[in-house]
């Protein structure tokens, strides 16, 4: 049901892993949910230099969770903050249906740690429009 | 599997089984020397005829029923619509309640909601941490409104037996009548209808090495029950439809195989699955097994590994050529666990991590000692990339 570059993301991701010294990190999901997302963002004049992810959930999630971060990276945080499930969905070549819902997390997660990167500096946080779990999202229908 | 097999390892036998040759042969026949219709009249007919006859004998003997009290079907799950629907409808005047329990399969309980919907009250029981109804709750349940009882005899995710005797004694106590979903107990739990005092009992082709889409209810002689299947005079007017006769004979032959020496086959099977459990517990630290220490079906293995999902475990297996299944559903962003590891009192997030190996006559030693060598080291990736697992000190969250 997964296409082989999904399959393949989830066999080999990459920037898997904590980061010691993270200028952002983000987490959203719930346990219950059965999917969590957690990002960690190293940033410098503005661009995104180094990026890791910490993933538990299904293979959708996981596949969504590497290729997101290897998309961000090197991306000014403006350009970070506007990667849209979409551009993940079609990086991948498509999650089935019941799965594209996974494929939100992670630029919610990415989001969530631009957030944190931007109270860190004592700036406002973005209004981020959903809350990352599992029914918040009205594409879940 | 390696280079030289192909075959993955197949470990997801209350899934489904392969066929056994014996099966397959005593099928082929009738797929085109005795194709004809059971119901004819002319001379042609009597071997289709006499092929159904003798499935009917051979599934009846298998459960200690008469000839008479065996109908086919296309499945596990006709069966169950059919025994609990068509009991319930045809004892409406004598009540409208119905008990059954959290954890049977969905054709059961999909069912009751249905019923549900047309007026009929459910009552579903809780089950222990073990999987098991306790007979005191039917008894506690059970009012002279009660018309049905239906309780499966083993469970298909944590392999449970559950205590029918007892649960049949305490609804014919009532004047109710018991049905059993007895799909993933053929071959594995010696069953016998009136010992158990069951009047109605679902079972399944396909989980016994016979063919797929082929089912039987057991219906006892004088049991009130309408029929779904309306049109044609077949199985004595109770389910219409020609007779799937190579799936019946089929269906015959797997049954007198599966119940021929069920002590030795489970001694057999259940060598193995402990040896995979004890494996599997000495090597995956924060691991639990679900389901019943003794009171459980030979062949099944259902753990719950924490700090990761089923669904990521299961490709990863499938990758290395296993086949598992899971009872973490990730889909349709509701992503709810198995009914039945919520109903057994897991949390949650252990529910989403849990793991159902099933093993069966396609397993053989070598794929116990390939399981453990692989599934160590996937749960081990997967929880190197879970944000949950404990050794990773956690970063202070943010608000």
């Amino acid at each position: 049901m997964y296409t082989e570059k999904v399959i393949a993301e989830f066999t080999n991701p990459e920037n898997v892993g904590e980061m010691a010294n993270a200028d952002g990190v983000g987490e959203v999901g719930s346990p219950t949910c059965g999917d969590i997302m957690k990002i960690y963002l190293k940033v410098e004049d503005g661009r995104i230099i180094d990026v890791r992810f910490q993933t538990f959930g299904c293979a959708a999630a996981i596949a969504s969770s590497s290729m997101a971060t290897r998309m961000v990276r090197g991306m000014t945080i403006a350009e970070a903050w506007n990667l849209s499930n979409t551009d993940v969905l079609d990086a991948l070549g498509g999650l089935p249906e019941p799965k594209v819902h996974c494929s939100l997390l992670a630029p919610d997660a990415i989001r969530a740690a631009i957030n944190d990167y931007r109270i860190r500096r004592g700036l406002e946080p973005l209004e981020t429009g959903s809350g990352g779990c599992c029914g918040s999202h009205p594409e879940n229908g | 599997m390696n280079d030289l097999d192909p075959r993955p390892v197949y470990m997801d036998h209350a899934a489904t089984t392969f066929m056994k040759p014996e099966v397959i042969a005593a099928m082929a026949p009738y797929f085109s020397q005795y194709f004809g219709n059971p119901s004819s009249l002319y001379q042609f007919s009597r071997e289709p005829r006499k092929g159904v006859a003798a499935a009917r004998e051979q599934v009846a003997e298998a459960i200690g029923a008469n000839p008479g009290e065996i109908n086919f079907c296309a499945g596990g799950s006709e069966a169950d619509n059919w025994a609990i629907k068509g009991a319930a409808l045809a004892n409406r005047e004598h009540g409208d309640h119905i008990i059954t329990s959290a954890i049977e399969h969905h054709a059961v309980l999909h069912t009751c909601e249905w019923l549900e919907r047309q007026g009929f009250s459910v009552t579903y029981l809780p089950v222990d941490g073990f999987g098991r109804v306790d007979p005191a709750d039917v008894e506690e349940a059970i009012t002279n409104r009660t018309i049905l009882v239906s309780v499966m005899t083993a469970n298909n995710e944590i392999g449970t037996i559950q205590p029918v005797a007892e649960i049949g004694r305490i609804a014919h106590e009532h004047g109710a009548l018991f049905h059993s979903d007895a799909v993933q107990a053929v071959g594995a739990v010696p069953i016998d209808v009136d010992a158990m005092e069951i009047d109605l009992l679902s079972l399944s082709g396909h989980k016994f090495y016979g063919p797929k889409g082929t089912g039987a209810l057991y219906i006892r002689q004088g049991t009130r029950i309408e029929s779904l299947i309306h049109g044609g005079g077949q199985e004595r007017g109770r389910r219409a439809g020609t007779e799937n006769v190579p799936g019946i004979v089929g269906l015959g032959r797997a049954i007198e195989l599966a119940t021929a020496d069920i002590e030795g086959h489970n001694r057999r099977i259940a060598a193995m699955r402990d040896r995979l459990v004890r494996g599997v517990l000495a090597s995956i630290p924060d691991t639990r097994v679900n389901g019943h220490p003794k009171e459980r079906l030979a062949n099944n293995a259902n753990f719950s590994f924490r700090y990761v999902e089923g669904e990521s475990i299961l490709l990863s297996l499938d990758a290395h050529g296993i086949c598992a299944s899971t009872g973490s559903a990730c889909s349709s962003g509701s992503s709810e666990p198995s009914h039945v590891l919520l109903a057994i009192g897991l949390p949650r997030e252990e529910a989403h991590g849990s793991l159902r190996l099933t093993l069966g006559d396609a397993n053989a030693k070598d794929d116990i000692d390939y399981v453990l060598e692989v599934l160590p080291e996937v749960i081990g990736r997967l929880r190197r990339i879970s944000p949950l697992t404990p050794s990773c000190p956690r970063i202070p969250e943010v608000d």
